[in-house]
């Protein structure tokens, strides 16, 4: 729609050859990797003809607990492409000094860090938060599903859509240039007239689509759908966590979407929001996005938080210490997480007063999150410590998150983030919650909830090699650049002058290596599991002696979770259930309503990457008609009225007696 | 076993009326959430408002030497077409007070005569922005003028989508009468009309008589 339009090809827009970077050697190699994999994949699946069980049983599932782990999956995939962007960048800043090029010139370089925080964060850390809730929250109020089933299935594959969108960017076109929150006016249409931001504005939309819609269902579950007896101060802190993320997620998405909108206007239409003339003001903006960006990091730790609440008081064999001020620091850090966003850019020039009260609101912030760390603290004291994984991970987060929470006191001084603003020192801080909060706190999830979701528990070799080659691997990784960021080098950099400073980037290089051993350690303890499953084999459904609800079904739970919806009594739910003793019921069973799955998710996250890559690429053709499919799909959806089934009471019965005898072979209880 | 509930088989005596399941099936009525789920879509909805009225707070009058509100609204136009849709709300709502009396060709004469009134407003409104685009106001002549069509412009595309809904229901209210899911959707896509109607109070006060006013 710009002066450019003479160049628009009527049916490819702007594509064309030269969109292909088949002069780029290294996405050449990755494309044809990909490529064979992707095949290979296809074959196998042919071979074994599991296209139809695939389809069946997982894209078009309504199943809270399978969506979860396609969550879980998608983030992990996404993990290896945003750590290769992460391995570059220090192989790069590791080689570029005494005048030396580096092996990634400057066009490419801006794209690798651009992709690595947006796939980090967008579809990395969302997707396995998301799939945490989606598996375990519905099992620990007691429910057989989310409140909107379909809508879960569609929401997972929105996010898969945004993740493929920003996926095709590597191999058709380029992604942005402009760092992961795409400021104006660099991300304008003037400095920026490629597709980079175009990808960047579509994927996040498609995506943002997803996460949005799974908030508001995640919510209404947890506020709708507990089991009886389970009042709020009941819930497992777990769940309490997820709530007020989702609330999170609902007040912030929907500005997301509305900042990325009015850059889209300023790229496609010409108006003038975030223009350096005719009015326009970028730092609006900035103020926007980061309206949405600073409750967006506690919508990630919040979950984490909740997983180490779980964790400790398992693996400590006690009741959580200070229940109830847990449940109000959370509450308190969420309507704080809206109060500080300004402390990201101190450095606009707002004045003394505005700085030192979002200095001020930032600090408070450490005071609820300090009372959390003396909770699991006083949790731990006294009590009988079992150090399985989860347990390791959990203290991992304490020594390291309480690191970095000091360097993020340091920076709320607004006099002090003048020097340290966009430095390496910001960069090393950052991470340092991330990793040390977010990461730690999902894989002491992954490692505490995967026997409830297979059925047995993951390998402690390879997941104890994995743990220290990550903890390692991350202060080796993140310690020289608070070092660097004090000296003052900057952050985004491809080339440096000053030889003194290779030697920590090399140091950090290093650390990004041992964390390279920890995600291949992850995934060989993954396989390894799989491969001596039946000597991992956990029949009772609970094998860390659990405190909740989820624990007291079978692992894997069946499809509707409870043969009987649960009465709660107590906080730690099945922790009160064993010491009364319960007994299973093993008769009385009901024919059980659920949910019918369905196909029109995928098809409408499918057609909106096509309609994203319309709009991307100026075929104008292809996004009308995209846009009308969507339309078209969605509205033939709500004319199917069946949308539900009843389980039968003797298929209960056969699941529930195939349980009773695996307990009973096993020598269980 | 009793009768409607099992009983934990516990020696502690004060635990003996404890139960731990509920032996009939718990049932979330279906659609139980929908009320809530929706509310809550309609509260995010609201902020992407909220953001758009904040951006038209701050660029309002950026007019970049180009024209400004008194140059280019006219309020006997919009005051038009606020009643267009302040009626469309109100025949929504005789359209839900037939939907409960069960009468469903009454129920769809009133949903036919708000979708014409909301396509009054969509035509009065268009008639509008290409009038300002005419005479050289166009979204990208000022940053003020950017706030103001994406603001209304956001809002005339909530009720184009109202519309289509509308027209989707008025033929499943249609083909399958005001059955329990028809009434729960009827009762969300009235929500939906009405926030849009208080949205627009918003708009005519805080853009076009706030605007007159400067």
């Amino acid at each position: 729609m710009q002066e450019t339009s003479s160049s628009i090809h009527p049916i490819f827009g702007r594509l064309s050859l030269e969109s292909f970077p088949i002069h780029e050697p290294i996405l050449v190699v990755t494309f044809a990797v990909v490529a064979i994999g992707a095949l290979g994949l296809m074959y196998l699946l042919h071979r074994y003809k599991l296209w139809s069980y695939l389809w069946d049983e997982w894209f078009t599932t309504v199943d809270h607990k399978k969506i979860g782990i396609m969550y879980m999956v998608l983030g992990i995939i996404m993990l290896l492409r945003g750590f290769s962007d992460a391995i570059m960048m220090r192989l790069q800043q590791a080689m570029a000094f005494g005048g030396s090029e580096g092996y990634l010139n400057s066009h490419h370089y801006d794209q690798v860090f651009t992709a690595h925080g947006v796939i980090m964060i967008f579809f990395v850390a969302m997707p396995l938060v998301t799939g945490l809730m989606n598996y375990v929250v519905p099992l620990q109020i007691g429910a057989r599903d989310v409140s909107f089933p379909f809508l879960n299935n569609f929401s997972f594959w929105m996010t898969a859509a945004g993740a493929i969108i920003t996926m095709i960017s590597l191999f058709v076109g380029e992604f942005a240039r402009t760092g992961w929150l795409a400021y104006p006016p660099l991300s304008g249409i003037s400095y920026s007239p490629d597709v980079g931001v175009d990808y960047y504005v579509w994927g996040l939309q498609v995506a943002g689509v997803g996460t949005t819609l799974s908030g508001i269902n995640l919510l209404a579950t947890i506020v709708k759908m507990r089991a009886p007896g389970m009042t709020m101060m009941k819930m497992p802190v777990f769940t309490w966590t997820s709530l007020c993320t989702n609330v999170l997620i609902v007040a912030t998405f929907p500005v997301l979407t509305a900042v990325l909108a009015l850059l889209t206007l300023d790229r496609y239409v010409g108006t003038n929001f975030f223009t350096n003339d005719l009015g326009g003001n970028p730092m609006m903006y900035v103020n926007l996005i980061w309206i949405w960006g600073h409750p967006e990091v506690y919508i990630l730790i919040l979950p984490a938080f909740g997983i180490f609440s779980e964790v400790t008081s398992t693996f400590s064999g006690k009741r959580l210490f200070g229940y109830t001020s847990m449940v109000y620091a959370t509450v308190v850090i969420t309507i704080l997480s809206y109060l500080v966003w300004l402390h990201h850019f101190f450095t606009m020039g707002s004045g003394a007063s505005v700085n030192s009260f979002f200095g001020i609101t930032t600090m408070i912030i450490s005071i609820p999150t300090g009372a959390k760390i003396f909770n699991w603290l006083f949790t731990m004291y006294r009590g009988r410590i079992r150090f399985e994984l989860p347990m390791m991970w959990t203290v991992a987060f304490m020594l390291t998150f309480v690191v970095g929470g000091m360097t993020g006191v340091l920076l709320a001084v607004p006099p002090a983030d003048f020097v340290l603003h966009n430095s390496l020192f910001l960069v090393a801080h950052f991470h340092n919650v991330i990793i040390g909060g977010v990461l730690f706190g999902l894989f002491a999830g992954i490692n505490y909830w995967f026997p409830k979701a297979f059925g047995f528990k993951l390998d402690k070799f390879w997941g104890t090699l994995s743990f220290w080659f990550w903890v390692v691997g991350f202060w080796f990784a993140f310690m020289p650049l608070y070092v660097l960021g004090l000296m003052g080098v900057t952050r985004r950099l491809r080339t440096f002058d000053d030889p003194s400073l290779q030697i920590w980037f090399i140091i950090a290089g290093i650390g990004a290596f041992l964390i390279l051993c920890g995600i291949v350690s992850f995934l060989v303890q993954i396989a390894v599991s799989v491969w001596r499953r039946d000597s991992l084999r956990d029949v009772t459904g609970d094998p860390w002696n659990g405190r909740t609800l989820e624990w007291a079904t079978s692992s894997p739970p069946p499809a509707y979770n409870f043969a009987f919806t649960p009465v709660i009594h107590d906080n730690d739910a099945w922790t009160d259930m064993k010491k009364r003793g319960f007994k299973r019921p093993l008769g009385g069973f009901r024919p059980i309503h659920m949910p019918s799955n369905s196909g029109a998710g995928i098809y409408i996250a499918a057609i909106s990457i096509v309609f994203a890559f319309g709009m991307i690429w100026y075929m104008w053709w292809l996004a009308a008609l995209s846009f009308f499919a969507i339309l078209g799909v969605a509205i033939a959806h709500t004319f199917n009225y069946h949308r539900d089934f009843f389980i039968p009471a003797e298929e209960v019965a056969a699941t529930e007696d195939a349980r009773t005898q695996a307990m009973v072979s096993a020598g269980g209880h | 076993m009793s009768s409607a509930v099992h009983s934990a088989n516990s020696g502690a005596t004060k635990d003996d009326d404890l139960v731990f399941y509920l032996e009939d099936e718990h049932h979330h009525a279906e659609g139980s959430s929908t009320a809530l789920g929706f509310w809550i879509y309609l509260m995010s909805d609201c902020l992407i408002f909220a953001i758009l009225f904040a951006v038209y707070g701050v660029l309002g009058s950026s007019y970049a030497a180009g024209p400004g509100p008194q140059d280019l609204f006219e309020l006997e136009l919009v005051a038009v077409n606020t009643a267009m849709l302040l009626f469309s709300s109100i025949t929504y709502g005789f359209a839900m007070l037939e939907m409960e009396k069960g009468k469903t060709n009454a129920t769809l004469v009133w949903l036919g005569i708000t979708g014409l009134f909301g396509l009054a407003f969509l035509g009065i409104e268009l008639y509008e922005f290409h009038h300002l685009i005419e005479i050289g106001a166009t979204p990208q002549r000022s940053a003020f003028l950017s706030a103001f069509f994406t603001l209304v412009g956001t809002h005339g595309l909530h009720v184009t989508f109202g519309i289509i809904w509308l027209v989707t229901l008025m033929v499943q209210v249609r083909m399958h009468g005001l059955i329990p899911a028809n009434r729960r959707r009827l009762t969300c896509l009235s929500m939906f009309w009405h926030f849009l109607d208080v949205i627009w109070i918003g708009v005519f006060t805080f853009v076009y008589l706030m605007g007159m006013l400067r």
